[in-house]
């Protein structure tokens, strides 16, 4: 799961797919750390054997390993899709989470961590190869004062070849402040 | 799949139950089918490791995903009579309600079948089926 470490978001255990140094480089956010551990010590996330590589404002880069309980289809060892609706809803409620609790700014004015998914879609580009890690990347696209945009990609070996894409709304249930408001 | 493939070379419907038990996948989830008329209907009982926000508690909006997703690909296999697992190409979830901590159920329905593909609705609840939690529509490829 994720580790998060004095002065830095998370760590990275994964070079090949560490984020850009621009990323790692931003300054850390209190709150935010404790969205990503509250939000990455999940019962279903853990039992699926995945974990959250990266979390940073408005994004989040999860990886599963490739395991037994994941197949969807035994004759060819490909994964449910389900697997990757998952995580794909996952990441994607993460870098939302984490966006909210930035953008929002100081934890007394915080007033709309609380989101729920209104839906979520997800094309499957083409199926997952068996043996190999699945890595997703969720990001926020849009906060309005009501409702969240984000979008999610699902890849192997390269984050140039996807095998899933998500486009997911979310609604805040708690409304921001109309003077954070841009909606 | 070979059990799929025995079924329909004899003419007979596949055992949803036996398909379940040899998907790993959904046999981690403890998913149990049960037939109703031309309809199969998909129990998942609660556990722990389903939650995805413990602070309610509720289902992870994956797990409710895999659901129904699995509940669209046994109804497309019903009624097909396909010899091996149909692919999703793309689906869409609305999440209604939460998914609380007891157990769930799902249907489906093929909205439109066609050579190559079918449209389906999927539809979740839990006590109350008129009070759905999350439905589905989705694509899949016959194989």
């Amino acid at each position: 799961m994720v580790t998060v470490e004095s002065g830095r978001k998370a760590v990275f255990d994964s070079p090949r797919h560490a984020p850009s140094p621009r990323i790692m480089t931003e300054p850390a956010n209190d709150l935010l750390r404790s969205l990503t551990l509250a939000q990455g010590n999940n019962a279903f996330i853990q039992a699926l054997g995945a974990e959250v590589i990266e979390a940073v404002s408005g994004r989040t880069t999860m990886r599963l390993p490739y395991c037994d309980k994941i197949v969807g289809n035994p004759d060819t060892g490909v994964v449910h899709g389900g697997v990757i609706t998952g995580l794909l809803d996952h990441a994607c409620g993460m870098a939302v989470g984490s966006a909210l609790g930035v953008m929002v700014g100081d934890a007394p004015r915080l007033r709309s961590t609380s989101f729920a998914t209104l839906d979520l879609r997800i094309d499957y580009l083409k199926a997952a190869k068996p043996g190999s890690d699945i890595f997703v990347i969720g990001e926020c696209v849009k906060i309005t004062r009501q409702i969240v945009f984000a979008r999610g990609r699902a890849y192997q070996e390269s984050v140039d070849d996807l095998i899933a894409a998500a486009t997911g709304t979310f609604i805040l249930t708690e409304l921001r402040p109309a003077s954070d408001a841009q909606a | 799949m070979e059990l799929l493939a025995q079924a329909a070379r004899n003419g007979i419907p596949p055992d949803i139950n036996a398909l379940i038990a040899a998907v790993p996948y959904c046999a981690w989830l403890g998913l149990a089918a049960r037939q109703q008329d031309d309809r199969i209907v998909l129990e998942m009982p609660f556990t722990p490791r389903l939650v995805g926000n413990p602070i309610i508690p509720a289902i992870h909006g994956g797990v409710i995903g895999s659901l129904l997703e699995t509940a669209a690909i046994v109804q497309t296999i019903w009624d097909t009579r396909s010899a091996a697992i149909p692919k999703p190409v793309d689906i869409t979830i609305d999440y209604l309600r939460t998914g609380r901590a007891v157990t769930s159920f799902a249907g489906a329905r093929l909205a439109r079948q066609g050579r190559r593909v079918v449209n389906v609705h999927a539809q979740m609840w839990q006590e109350d089926e008129s009070k759905p939690i999350a439905a589905l529509r989705g694509h899949f490829l016959l194989p």
